[in-house]
């Protein structure tokens, strides 16, 4: 199995009242409550956690991409991995990922992962999301209805922009380019490995398998709720004919490790809870706009993941409850390591993401818990899934690679 | 949570004095149903995003003396065809072609809020067409002093103290009641996603989409009708559009945004009023 450290570079000063005198966390946060002072300290810190983990032994790297909004601080992730490819020498740099629907041209998507690639020697993972309505059809205005038609005209546009060896000419309906002909090309053949983040729509499950792309589910609600939406995607891919490969199976979930159980609590318990209660504070309009999610999905009973139904069943939790609900896989290695092979194992995940920077969780409590997860829980997980073959990891992310491109 | 009636899906009417059209153009990829009544002069009337299921009581009043015909928009309670709509203005060609499958060569357009950026639309595009012109609280200009509701975003119950003058009128709390069952309820939910989706693909984020500079091709003698307590759509897009076109008149009445709903009986005297003028 792969494991890969997650980060999603919260802004970690939010009031303590946040989330009652302010309506949401995203699209239409105060910007009077950033201060770039702090962020500065932040963004450091964050770098130097990911390249804590690589030295952990992480397989992987995982940026991705939130725009107005204090949940997330990289509208664009493609300059974190840049910045990690330098400081980096072994680990994949997993960009989940640029929302191709935000890019005009989207062509600009396939220069810059060409670019992280070769610049990397072969260690970008494509990561390709629709993007949260949040993002796309509030902070860049995008028209709901036309979302997935552009995004799928964008990632056609970039694939053929890898691939084909001609320079040639694309006549789309949102993007027009007489001369396409990117350089710099991909170092990987044929092109970087292509995982496709989701929050649970039918319609992304039948393409991936299509297109034999990961599937990451990014869920809110921990492995226990997730579980049925895996269920979801494995049946709903065999019914396109793809195998049951666990590689083809992305999943996040928050890991807080600590010496004990009891001092798991003491170390993430306030920092999950300002996670779940501010970092995911949406106000309910902005959580979906109309059209965003299609006919077909909404009839499948698919509910956002924010928003004031989610909001509502999240609120009253207590940190015994966040454990018990699969919310947060916390304690102490033990404990941990048992429940997260189970994790994995029941949702068949090859590609395990662990977010260990939670919330408002200070530095000195990420590294440990970096540190014990790299030691004492990231050993006993490389083994899980022994039979199946990883088709979709960067060929130049092997543990011994460390040179430089020749 | 209390969402509204679902307002388009069963446009079923209240008295049946109405009945169901439905007319296909561009060999079937847009299909429009609608509902007609009266005879007389022809005078459509395109909705908004919000109403009230049925045949509303004042497009009764109208068709005592018009063809009154209220078309769906593509992609609401049945019409079709919306994904093949790229803008208002194939929208508001979709609607001309619309007008020919009828037989319609001349006629009065009336249109509330979204219905009403439809049909100054298809006045500017088509100004040969139009008899009258008679906008409510019509939408596509924008004013940055004076930003509109995000009324396509807002939750119901959010939406609802906007939309209303008097939230607590008849009308406003029948549009406020939920559906009694909660699979009604659901199928109520998705019924407004999709008619939501469905109109604001054509003004998302902002519904300034080039009407302005459209705008003075209209001919059509126009009425403009406002609410004196329109919270969604400041009267002050009202003396914008006055600005605007060449033979306009702003009447303002007591009501709020949805004034057509709750203040029936005035609104339908104003038009009437306005459309039979020498």
């Amino acid at each position: 199995m792969k494991i890969c450290l997650f980060h999603l570079m919260p802004y970690r000063f939010l009031p303590d009242d946040f989330e009652t005198r302010y309506r949401s966390v995203w699209v239409d946060v105060p910007h009077s409550l950033f201060n770039p002072q702090k962020c500065h300290l932040l963004y450091n810190e964050f770098l130097d956690e990911l390249e804590h983990a690589e030295r952990m032994g992480f397989d992987g790297l995982c940026v991705n991409e939130h725009h107005n909004n204090a949940y997330g601080l990289m509208p664009s992730p493609n300059l974190m991995a840049a910045a990690l490819a330098r400081r980096t020498s072994r680990a994949a740099l997993v960009v989940l990922g640029d929302s191709l629907a935000l890019y005009n041209p989207p062509l600009r998507v396939a220069e810059e992962f060409a670019m992280l690639d070769v610049i990397s020697g072969g260690r970008l993972v494509a990561g390709f999301p629709v993007g949260t309505s949040m993002d796309t059809n509030f902070a860049y205005g995008i028209t709901p209805t036309t979302l997935r038609e552009r995004y799928y005209e964008a990632h056609d546009l970039v694939m053929q922009a890898w691939t084909r060896p001609e320079v040639f000419a694309f006549n789309g309906k949102y993007t027009q380019v007489r001369y396409v002909n990117i350089w710099p090309q991909p170092l990987q053949k044929p092109h970087p490995p292509v995982w496709i983040p989701g929050g649970g729509s039918v319609e992304t499950w039948e393409w991936t398998a299509r297109l034999d792309y990961v599937y990451c589910y990014l869920s809110y609600f921990g492995y226990k709720h997730g579980k049925k939406t895996m269920d979801g995607f494995w049946e709903a891919i065999s019914r396109p004919g793809a195998d049951d490969n666990p590689y083809r199976a992305g999943f996040l979930q928050l890991v807080g490790v600590s010496e004990t159980d009891a001092q798991a609590e003491r170390d993430y318990g306030p920092h999950v809870h300002y996670f779940y209660q501010k970092c995911l504070n949406v106000w309910e309009g902005f959580a979906e706009a109309p059209g965003y999610r299609t006919l077909r999905t909404l009839q499948s009973g698919a509910r956002p993941q924010v928003g004031l139904a989610a909001k509502q069943i999240r609120q009253a939790l207590t940190w015994k409850e966040y454990v018990e609900q699969g919310y947060i896989i916390a304690g102490s290695p033990g404990t941990v390591r048992e429940q997260l092979s189970d994790c994995v194992e029941k949702l068949r995940v090859g590609h395990l993401m662990v977010l260990l920077q939670i919330g408002s969780l200070p530095k000195d409590l990420t590294l440990k818990n970096i540190e014990l997860f790299g030691k004492e829980v990231l050993p006993h997980l490389r083994g899980v899934w022994p039979a199946a073959e990883d088709r979709w990891w960067p060929s130049g992310a092997r543990p011994t690679f460390g040179g430089s491109p020749g | 949570m209390a969402v509204g009636r679902p307002t388009h899906l069963r446009w079923v009417p209240r008295l049946m004095l109405a009945r169901e059209e439905v007319v296909p153009i561009r060999g079937g990829t847009v299909r429009f149903r609608g509902l007609q009544a009266g005879v007389g002069e022809p005078l459509i009337f395109f909705h908004s995003f919000e109403g009230l299921a049925g045949w509303p009581e004042f497009l009764e009043r109208l068709s005592g003396r018009y063809a009154v015909r209220a078309p769906l928009h593509p992609g609401v309670g049945g019409s079709e065809g919306v994904e093949s709509l790229d803008d208002v203005v194939d929208l508001a060609l979709a609607y001309d072609e619309w007008l020919t499958a009828l037989g319609i060569d001349r006629c009065h357009l009336a249109g509330h809020f979204f219905g009403g950026m439809v049909a100054a639309e298809v006045a500017a595009l088509c100004p040969s067409r139009v008899r009258r012109l008679a906008l409510l609280s019509p939408m596509g200009l924008w004013l940055d002093g004076v930003p509109q509701a995000d009324s396509v975003t807002l939750p119901p119950s959010e939406l609802h103290p906007l939309l209303w003058k008097d939230p607590e009128s008849p009308a406003a709390k029948a549009w406020a009641t939920p559906p009694p069952s909660d699979e009604a309820k659901a199928t109520a939910q998705i019924e407004r996603i999709q008619r939501l989706a469905a109109m604001g693909k054509f003004v998302w984020p902002i519904p300034d989409k080039g009407l302005k500079k459209r705008l003075h091709r209209i001919v059509a003698p126009t009425l403009l009708v406002w609410g004196d307590s329109d919270r969604v759509n400041p009267v002050a897009y009202g003396e914008e559009f006055l600005r605007r076109l060449k033979r306009a008149e702003l009447r303002i009445l007591p009501g709020g945004h949805m004034l057509p709903y709750e203040s029936s009986e005035a609104t339908a005297r104003a038009l009437l009023d306005f459309l039979s003028a020498p």
